[in-house]
């Protein structure tokens, strides 16, 4: 018998005693906090991520780019990479301003290695979701994102979302995400609690996380 | 593996690691209580997360087909694994098809049960653990002794002695002039290890939640050396117990609420990755999946005892455990310590050994893992029918037997008399003015009745703290 034989056999009569048939407790349910209003979601959005030491400014759409180029100007980058399907007037400023901004390919056109990558000082992407109660942003690596390893090893990120994808609670959220796609949800910059519970900020991902919020 | 008791007799001497731990479970739980705080129907939550999982666990063939299935679909390989050595030859010979002679690794608690690291070296396959505290861990060849925080035991200066004297040896050394800041022990760790993930070929991770509609693997972590080991290698192999199947991909939206809440007292950990399969072009090519047993199967047959495999390992129920802040986690002889560890160590290997013996002894059955428990475990029922399966076992043995042996190992030493009534004052103020059911190492001989809510201060404690000036201070102070 093999391996898989052997192990559903043996949980068949694990479960021997079950009667009730597959899926009998019905609709998933959800639970979920009511957002108050849509300013107040918003509101509480901007306050979590904020909580988490991220840079979190708000602007109005043709604010973007100069926001964008503020933030890489603060977190001192030159070399920036620019994911495929960025709006491109979101970088605009920031190549006015003399940063060098990539794409995510070396000179054969092939992506760029993890070596490259390591070269890089920042990533500009837009996001898919955010969720007001977490202070989450979550990717699902689409053209205005790029591939996951663009977000990761670069040590700034600046993110940019548009109000209108903030959403209250993380059920909403999973209701919107493509599951086929990878995603990563990111909540500040990356953390590390382990030496004697003193929360260190940067470890392997970005070390800064800015956060530009649209409308 | 000593009893429960013998290797615990050896932890509370260890007045270092005492403090280490008491100091970061009421950390842990002060947070956990916050942001728990915030949610409005915490309970309603809590049973929905302990349906998902029971819908997941009474139908478990059924949901692995559909997992299996939707995995294949997306491109992944998915091997089963009726044990460790099973588990441990999948990820030796993906490892050798690469050409690999070193693999990174993210945090895994199926990973430290099946001893992949040691089977590894075995074959010659170095297995870099890339978590902060494991890595403190491997280096300082040590066992973890925490779910959530493995080096809890470890305190900053001992960290440092361990960066300076090991890294080296493992590949990039630590700065000449490293100190004891955990911002410069983290960033020794972030140059250690980024070479690492820059050259890998291959990465081992585990996931904490599999789900079977859609086929998505799921890795919460807050350091991004997750993220790094599930992106950048071309290969990847995940070990995932069967437990740990969802059934639909919405109970992520139960189950990513609960579980951070739970376990680092946070509103969401830093980051969360979920990957299905392959996908062209992002991430790892080659996708392999694990499913492993190891003594599930027996767990799942147990109907009492079927429900320990909820667990989402968020560890909630060791930071509220007094015996568990007392005794540390190694004295559970198992990479499952605690409440947990007290009852799913027993349900997984059975009762024959005497560590196995001795766990469902390990608890004051105060119920205050129950409480913190996301998925609704009651470990406390749990350890009663578990002791009942210990005394069936030692034929001829009462459960008054086991309970007196356990008496007099608490009272064959007055440090632990006073350990027990410690931490049975620690019950008494966590539980307020409520009844517990018994004192911490006198669980089977006090189960059958109430005993009085301890006082907040016990009499040595009160004899220690008035008469500290005449030298005899309590060893807690
Ligand atoms: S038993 Fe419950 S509280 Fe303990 S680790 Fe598992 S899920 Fe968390």
């Amino acid at each position: 018998m093999s391996a898989r034989e052997a192990i559903l056999a043996r949980l068949r009569e694990a479960t021997a005693d079950v009667t009730t048939p597959v899926g009998a407790r019905g609709e998933v349910p959800t639970i979920s906090a009511a957002p108050a209003s849509a300013a107040g979601t918003l509101d509480l959005f901007v306050d979590n991520v904020a909580d988490y030491r991220a840079t979190v400014v708000r602007c109005a759409p043709d604010r973007v780019g100069a926001e964008v180029a503020a933030a890489l100007a603060r977190g001192r980058a030159h070399a920036v990479l620019v994911p495929d399907g960025l709006e491109a007037t979101w970088v605009e400023p920031s190549q006015a301003a003399g940063m060098w901004l990539r794409r995510d390919a070396g000179e054969d056109g092939s992506p760029l290695s993890p070596g490259a990558l390591d070269e890089i000082d920042a990533v500009v992407t837009a996001a898919r979701v955010g969720i007001a109660t977490t202070g989450t942003i979550v990717l699902d690596h689409t053209e205005d994102q790029g591939r996951r390893a663009l977000t990761l090893v670069p040590d700034q990120h600046v993110c940019v979302i548009r109000a209108d994808q903030v959403v209250h609670d993380v059920p909403e959220a999973v209701a919107l995400l493509d599951p086929a796609r990878p995603l990563t949800w990111i909540s500040g910059p990356s953390a590390t609690s382990d030496i004697e519970l003193d929360r260190v900020e940067g470890v392997h991902g970005p070390r800064v996380l800015d956060v530009v919020v649209v409308g | 593996m000593p009893s429960f008791q013998r290797a615990a007799k050896g932890a509370l001497a260890d007045t270092q690691q005492r403090r280490n731990l008491a100091h970061a479970t009421a950390t842990i739980r002060a947070k956990r209580a916050a942001v728990v705080g915030e949610v409005a129907d915490w309970e309603a939550l809590r049973v929905a997360g302990a349906d998902a999982k029971d819908e997941a666990l009474h139908h478990l063939p059924d949901y692995l087909e559909q997992l299996e299935a939707n995995l294949t679909a997306r491109g992944a390989t998915v091997h089963w694994a009726r044990d460790a050595a099973e588990a441990n030859q999948v990820v030796i010979d993906v490892a050798r098809a690469q050409g690999a002679d070193e693999v990174v690794k993210v945090k895994s608690m199926a990973t430290q049960e099946i001893e992949l690291n040691e089977a590894l070296e075995e074959a010659g396959i170095a297995a870099w653990e890339t978590d902060l505290a494991e890595l403190i861990v491997q280096l300082g060849q040590d066992r973890p002794s925490h779910i959530l925080v493995p080096a809890i035991h470890r305190n900053r200066a001992e960290i440092r002695e361990i960066f300076r004297r090991e890294m080296g040896r493992a590949g990039r050394a630590a700065p000449e002039d490293l100190t004891d800041e955990p911002a410069r022990l983290a960033e020794a760790a972030r140059l250690h290890l980024r070479e690492k993930f820059l050259r890998a070929k291959v990465a081992v991770s585990g996931a904490n939640f599999a789900v079977a509609d859609t086929g998505t693997l799921v890795v919460v972590e807050s350091e991004g050396n997750g993220r790094m080991c599930l992106t950048l290698p071309q290969t990847l192999v995940s070990i995932v117990g069967v437990e740990k199947v969802l059934p639909t991909f919405a109970d992520l939206g139960t189950m990513m609420q609960l579980l951070p809440r739970s376990s680092t007292g946070e509103r969401m950990n830093p980051y969360t990755s979920t990957w299905t399969g392959v996908t062209p072009g992002d991430g790892p090519q080659e996708v392999h999946v694990v499913l492993l047993d190891n003594g599930r199967s027996r767990v799942l047959a147990d109907e009492v005892g079927r429900e320990a495999l909820r667990c989402i390992r968020c560890s909630a129920c060791l930071n509220v455990c007094p015996v568990y802040e007392r005794a540390g986690g190694h004295a559970y002889g198992s990479v499952y310590p605690g409440p947990i560890g007290a009852v799913l160590n027993p349900l997984l290997r059975g009762v024959s050994s005497d560590v196995d013996k001795s766990l469902p002894y390990a608890s004051s059955l105060c119920g205050a893992c129950f409480e913190a428990c996301p998925v609704r475990i009651d470990i406390p029922s749990l350890l009663v029918h578990l002791r009942t399966q210990v005394v069936d076992e030692a034929s001829g043995r009462s459960a008054e037997a086991a309970g007196m042996r356990a008496a007099s190992w608490v009272f064959g030493d007055h440090r632990r008399l006073e350990a027990a009534q410690r931490a049975a004052s620690l019950g008494g103020r966590l539980l307020g003015g409520r009844t517990i059911r018994s004192v911490p190492g006198l669980g089977a001989w006090t189960q059958a009745r109430d005993v009085p809510t301890p006082p907040t201060e016990t009499f040595r404690q009160w004899w220690a703290r008035s008469h500290r000036n005449d030298g005899h201070t309590g060893e807690d102070a």
